[in-house]
């Protein structure tokens, strides 16, 4: 199916130019501390126009307009969270490619340890209480007879 | 005249398809055997009518017949004649073409070569195939047919997606939709066992070797396919957890938990209808992949509601086979016989682990690649699943498994020793500190994921050659002795080392190319000079010109590295002018261990022009690893092969016995 990429990809070429575009040299800041940061936000924020990419990764305008602003805001002196958050505020969560943890996504973040965890402690239980089955001590005379009332009672 | 011969071709294989999936399934229950006949050479028929209007189709495409319209769009005369032929399966309709050839071609193979099989699982087998295939060709000639004509012919096409006018990607679809089809046949025996009310080991032996078979294809499939993305998408990823990468890894998620627990139905008979169920999962998830990419919902929840007839059309396809697959487990599944009890610990219970961390993994990958469209039609919240969801869920929840995978070939079946276990794989525990202890040593600042990364390929890679050195006997017996004792050890557990030992390789590719890239994305003019990874880069200059269907700018540049001698590297763009849009071809030098990979990007008015230049450290190892992956599956296919032969001769025995329940194994 990595065919079918590559018909989106047609379209996203079309929105989002040629590839081994993204990041130009241009854009770049001079501190390399602040660069590598940026370089690490980008790859979290996804380019709108274009169908799956982060900004990094994306040779739209909007992308490169993005890429710009995050550097202004870094450069500014915000923290890594407050750049995220500040684009949120302005083009909406669908920005984020690392959704947050908030009520809509709880489901999302949580389906999986709950899947591993969950079903790992059913296999180990049903495994637990069908071996203890097959060494059960033969009952006693007493138990015998108890079952046997019991049984007698019932039927 | 040729075209209506297909067009008619294809119209006969839905009949034929209807009489494969309705007379077989009759004569079954009532125990007909002319009725049963009739599957197998309606099988091979509408294999070969398939074959016929696949090859007309194809025939139309290289003699450039622009009255399809399919070639019309797709195709130009100035095509390259590779692509031509390749360019059949580059459209929607092509691709669903090559979908049932691969459908039928299955459902041919069983009609071929099960005549040991016993009758009516045959029958049912190549009935519930005819059904799918019938399903598949009412889709295609109702709502995507490859043969409708354009009148007046046009004198010239539009051309093919330039993006698609590349060897990597004109090859990858065969082997893909071999793999991502192939489970059909796996789907079809499962419908079949729940229909006859028996999963037997001889079954569970008829089975395996198709989901290997269709499992090998799919993995080649995908590590071409992100081969691909690698080298054309300009700055070195290869994989993108994009939706539709997605859609072939949940079925190969699937398909490995499948063939591994085939093996403990076929080994151990257990784990029988775990194994039913997987098997009609596996198909299913193909199916909802192809509805995935197939009806734009991808792209957004409107352009599903803009042309809906292929995506409501497939939606309801899954939800016949998947709906109509699962009603009848549970029909029929607690029916079935209890497979033998295993202890936790034991080659079973690994075995069980795996499957449980495949299943929830696939689960996860599945949850990610849906999350957003459920959100927006539950809550109208857009939001996006990314990369970093898929990092954080499913590398964690696939580790264990990694660990498991080694563990688990050196456990007994039934009820293992664990610490027996580790001490035969001390070796590989002792390698699984050393390494990435060393690559510590050698680098201080390597993050700790990247650290236990290296871990984790070392104990996959190490675990696999210290179970081989215990199975041969090297540290009890002369060399010579343990020499002879590995070369008669079973293909079958050949393939298992060489697979297990591919996924080491493979994650050792993944974890040290994201550790230890570099990167250089500078503006040059001729005769700039660039240093990467202790190489240095002089550019020399573009020419331009053109080629076939497009036009090229082509950058040179020379890499000189102390001590070997100097060689050139041509990036290139590409412009290619009936399909307007531009490409970008990548220059890659690789020694095995990393690559130098170089992509031009656009001038600038001053002459000057943006290089990417990346060194990427054991990345040709993510693609090695999993060819040997295959090649494993492969080498253990051989081993079936041979196997093949003896129910031939038990079959005697194996009709006289109604299950194979007394099968002394």
């Amino acid at each position: 199916m990595i065919r079918e990429l590559v018909l989106s990809l047609a379209f996203l070429i079309a929105v989002c130019g040629q590839f081994a575009q993204a990041v130009e040299p241009s854009e770049r800041l001079a501190d390399p501390v602040l660069e590598e940061r940026a370089r690490t936000l980008s790859k979290e924020l996804r380019c709108l126009v274009c169908q799956n990419q982060s900004i990094d990764e994306s040779n739209a305008d909007l992308a490169h307009d993005l890429r710009i602003l995050l550097r202004q805001r870094l450069v500014a002196g915000d923290s890594d969270q407050q750049v995220l958050d500040y684009i949120a505020a302005r083009y909406g969560v669908f920005v984020l490619l690392d959704p947050p943890f908030a009520p809509v996504t709880y489901l999302l973040w949580l389906t999986p340890p709950l899947l591993v965890f969950g079903t790992g402690a059913l296999l180990v239980a049903r495994a637990r209480r069908r071996r203890p089955e097959q060494q059960l001590p033969a009952l006693t005379q007493e138990e015998r007879a108890r079952a046997a009332l019991l049984l007698g009672e019932r039927g | 005249m040729l075209v209506e011969i297909g067009h008619f071709a294809l119209v006969l294989a839905l009949l034929v398809a209807l009489v494969q999936g309705t007379m077989p399934l009759a004569g079954a229950s009532v125990r007909s055997r002319p009725l049963m006949d009739t599957a197998q050479p309606a099988a091979l028929l509408q294999f070969g009518l398939v074959a016929l209007a696949f090859a007309v189709f194809m025939h139309a495409h290289i003699a450039s017949d622009f009255s399809l319209r399919n070639v019309f769009e797709n195709s130009n005369t100035a095509k390259p004649m590779l692509y031509k032929v390749t360019g059949v399966w580059g459209s929607h309709e092509g691709s669903m073409m090559l979908w049932v050839l691969m459908l039928t071609l299955f459902g041919g193979l069983v009609a071929a070569l099960g005549r040991s099989l016993p009758m009516t699982l045959r029958a049912r087998t190549l009935a519930i195939q005819g059904l799918l295939g019938f399903g598949t060709l009412a889709f295609i000639i109702g709502t995507s047919n490859p043969f409708d004509r354009l009148i007046p012919a046009p004198v010239d096409g539009r051309d093919l997606n330039p993006l698609l006018q590349d060897p990597g990607l004109a090859f990858h679809p065969p082997f893909l939709y071999f793999g991502y089809v192939g489970f059909s046949i796996t789907y079809s025996f499962a419908i079949a066992a729940l229909i006859e009310g028996r999963v037997g080991a001889a079954w569970a032996r008829w089975v395996r070797p198709w989901a290997l078979t269709a499992w090998c294809g799919l993995t080649i499939g995908i590590a071409m396919g992100s081969w691909w993305a690698y080298y054309v998408l300009g700055w070195g990823g290869w994989w993108y957890w994009d939706p539709v990468e997605n859609a072939s890894f949940m079925p190969w998620l699937l398909g490995t938990a499948l063939l591994h627990s085939a093996a403990v139905a076929e080994k151990r008979e257990s784990l029988q209808r775990w194994t039913v169920l997987l098997a009609i999962l596996t198909f299913g998830m193909s199916l909802i992949g192809t509805f995935l990419v197939r009806s734009g919902v991808l792209t957004s929840v409107h352009s599903f509601a803009v042309d809906p007839t292929r995506g409501v059309f497939i939606l309801a396809l899954i939800a016949v086979v998947i709906g109509g697959g699962l009603v009848l487990y549970a029909l029929r599944a607690p029916g079935l016989e209890a497979g033998n009890p295993f202890a936790l610990v034991s080659r079973e219970g690994a075995l069980v682990l795996n499957n449980l961390l495949l299943c929830a993994g696939m689960a996860t990958v599945f949850l990610g690649t849906f999350y957003p469209l459920f959100a927006e039609v539950w809550s109208g919240a857009k939001l996006s699943v990314g990369p970093q969801f898929f990092d954080a869920t499913f590398v964690p929840i696939l580790a264990p498994a990694i660990i498991a995978m080694v563990i688990g070939p050196v456990l007994a079946w039934r009820r293992g020793n664990l610490r027996a276990a580790l001490r035969r794989l001390a070796p590989a525990i002792v390698g699984a500190l050393l390494v990435p202890a060393i690559a510590f040593v050698f680098d201080r600042s390597t993050p700790p994921a990247a650290l236990a990364g290296i871990a984790l390929a070392s104990w996959a890679m190490l675990g696999v050659l210290a179970d081989l050195g215990d199975r041969s006997g090297v540290t009890r017996q002369p060399l010579g002795a343990a020499w002879r004792r590995l070369r008669h050890l079973p293909r079958g557990t050949w393939g298992y080392a060489i697979a297990h030992f591919g996924v080491g390789v493979l994650i050792a590719g993944i974890v040290v190319s994201t550790a230890w890239r570099s990167e250089r994305i500078e503006t040059v003019h001729a005769g700039d000079v660039l240093q990467i990874a202790g190489r240095t880069l002089r550019f020399v200059g573009v020419t331009e010109g053109d080629v076939a269907n497009y036009h090229a700018q082509r950058a040179q540049i020379v890499v000189e590295r102390p001590g070997s001698a100097p060689t050139t590297m041509y990036p290139e763009r590409r412009y290619y002018a009936v399909a307007q849009s531009q490409t970008t071809n990548t220059a890659i030098v690789t020694n095995g261990f990393g690559d130098l990979y170089l992509a031009l990007g656009d001038p600038d008015s001053q002459g000057g022009w943006v290089l990417r230049a990346y060194y990427n450290p054991l990345v040709p190892w993510i693609w090695f690893g999993a060819l040997l992956a295959a090649l494993g599956g492969l080498v253990s296919l051989s081993d079936r092969r041979l196997r093949m032969r003896l129910p031939a001769a038990a079959r005697t025995s194996a009709a006289a016995i109604p299950t194979g329940s007394t099968d002394p194994r």
